[in-house]
């Protein structure tokens, strides 16, 4: 049987006139890697900080390992690990000293918990005498990461770990992420790249401080509801505009070389498609019915909205 | 060979920082008109040589003409004649919509009344003739960077260059987005841009990807694809970036 680790209920916060968060519930699994997926002000952050116990919320409830946010927040900082969307070590210090500062809070070493970040430091540790603010951006990304863990936390909270990090540096983090899993760490990450979702275990989108879908990646993939096509002709730049204008098309988006297309109803006849392409005139048509992916089911979401 | 429109022309740029060398001997040109990206991972050199190119550094050496002039030696001619858009460096958060245009209007030294044109223009195109008294800082993320791109491409300067102009925004505004960069292309502004989403590649006409201050291919995504035997631009990059 699963037992929770986090568990939300009926959460709100505001800022001023502007809702970070309007009344979410869920609850993140033990051991699971759980993703926040959304766009830049979808509240992921305002989310993340109320769970560390950085920001209190309006309204509802939520908490770790059966801690309150609100009334145990001391507790709970001493169970998880917490890397921040800024870098947030000290830049004066060095790798190590960063890294034995991180332990020693803790009231532990190092070498006690060596195992835990021992794949990941081991990639920096031939830079423990640089100084953490010269180093570049994916291995201050591993640092962080290193900081965050070294006190063995029950949950690791990640806000945004691979904004602004190239698809190389974002694979290698994320193959991190599954091998801390196996140590049993509950993790929650959030991220604005909806391709990392097949990562998670469990994901929910988020928009506009709501939550429009939790489930695992295949679950919310199954819910998509529509067929969809991806084509390709010889002018890509006309192609958008003409499926556009056709009584059929529910939506039209590029992804990548082709444009996905889903219909009003629920079948795709590809030859009433092809036909009415050609008689715009474009040539070369390909069209294939394919699988949505997250991205896909993000936009579909939030159009349906 | 004079090739008349290559409107980014760079050839053996170098560019060492102390005994760090962050371009390494690279050439590669850009037609007028084309959507050229321009990737590689963190720390691969691209900021240092777009920045070069901006007119914003010297190069160590090498010969670079941008819209026509010499980034060297005539830098100032080349930072009229182009735009810049970066998701960190846009807009004033403390102006209004209406004065951000004012005020870059004026730095690129456009009169009042083609400045009033332009903002009535794009705002009227961007559906936000409401928003033109709201200070930057209450709009939504989205629509703060579809302005910054109005704001960058006004004086119309014959490249623009957008550092990563997408990152955090939704799906549909990411690919809205996109269309104000084919439409600005169709006009003939040549755009050169950064962007760590790979399917944004795939929208590129040709596509460079630097690893370690070289350029180690460049060519149309399609090509590249089959270069390098790959279904997507994501696989070129990671074969690219890993191999070193």
């Amino acid at each position: 049987m699963k037992s929770a680790s986090v568990v939300i209920e009926n959460l709100s916060k505001s800022y001023k006139k502007v809702e970070a968060i309007r009344d979410i519930s869920f609850t993140v699994d033990k051991g699971e890697i759980f993703g926040c997926i959304g766009p830049d002000g979808a509240g992921k952050t305002s989310l993340i900080r109320i769970l560390v116990t950085l920001l209190l919320p309006d309204k509802g409830t939520a908490s770790v390992e059966g801690l309150d946010v609100v009334k145990d927040f001391k507790k709970i900082r001493r169970i998880i690990g917490y890397m921040p969307g800024r870098f947030s070590l000290y830049q004066d210090l060095s790798v190590e000293e960063n890294l034995k500062f991180f332990a020693s809070s803790f009231n532990t070493t190092i070498e006690e918990n060596y195992y835990l970040i021992e794949d990941i430091y081991k990639q920096i540790e031939p830079f423990k005498k640089r100084l953490a603010g010269r180093l570049s951006g994916g291995m201050k990304q591993k640092l962080a990461l290193s900081c965050a863990l070294i006190h063995k936390p029950d949950v690791l909270f990640l806000d945004e770990p691979t904004t602004g990090v190239d698809a190389v540096s974002r694979k290698e983090f994320w193959a991190m992420l599954k091998r801390l899993k196996d140590w049993g760490i509950t993790i929650l990450v959030s991220t604005p790249y909806m391709d990392e979702a097949a990562m998670c275990d469990r994901v929910a989108l988020m928009q506009d401080g709501n939550i429009m879908s939790i489930d695992s990646p295949e679950g919310i993939i199954q819910s998509h509801g529509r067929p969809l096509a991806s084509i390709r002709t010889s002018d890509m730049f006309r192609l958008v505009e003409d499926l556009r204008s056709l009584p059929a098309c529910h939506s039209a988006y590029r992804f990548g070389a082709s444009i996905h297309f889903t219909p009003t109803s629920g079948s795709l006849e590809e030859n009433l498609l092809k036909e009415a392409l050609l008689e715009k005139g474009h040539e070369n048509i390909e069209i294939e019915t394919i699988r949505p992916g997250i991205e896909d089911c993000f936009m579909e979401l939030m159009t349906g909205a | 060979m004079f090739m008349e429109d290559h409107i980014i022309r760079v050839e053996h740029l170098t560019k060492k920082f102390g005994s760090f060398t962050a371009n390494d001997d690279l050439s590669f040109y850009v037609k007028k008109g084309e959507i050229f990206g321009f990737l590689g991972a963190n720390g691969a050199g691209k900021t240092t040589a777009i920045r070069i190119l901006c007119g914003l550094l010297m190069p160590t050496s090498g010969k670079i003409e941008v819209a026509g002039f010499d980034v060297s030696r005539q830098s100032n001619k080349v930072k009229r004649n182009i735009g810049y858009m970066s998701q960190k460096f846009s807009l004033y958060e403390d102006l209004t919509v209406k004065e951000n245009f004012r005020f870059y209007g004026g730095i690129y030294g456009m009169k009042s009344k083609d400045i009033r044109k332009k903002t009535q223009h794009y705002l009227h195109k961007l559906g936000l003739e409401k928003e033109k008294n709201s200070v930057i800082s209450s709009l939504p993320l989205g629509w703060k960077q579809k302005l910054a791109f109005s704001v960058a491409i006004m004086h119309e300067p014959s490249i623009i260059f957008l550092d990563e102009p997408t990152g955090g925004v939704d799906p549909i505004t990411r690919r809205q987005f996109w269309e104000m960069i084919y439409e600005a292309a169709e006009s003939g502004i040549t755009v050169f841009v950064t962007t760590h989403y790979m399917d944004e590649a795939e929208y590129c006409q040709r596509v460079s990807i630097m690893v370690d201050g070289r350029i180690e291919a460049l060519d149309t995504p399609d090509n590249l694809k089959e270069q390098f035997k790959a279904d997507l631009m994501e696989d070129v990059f990671i074969k690219l970036a890993r191999g070193t």
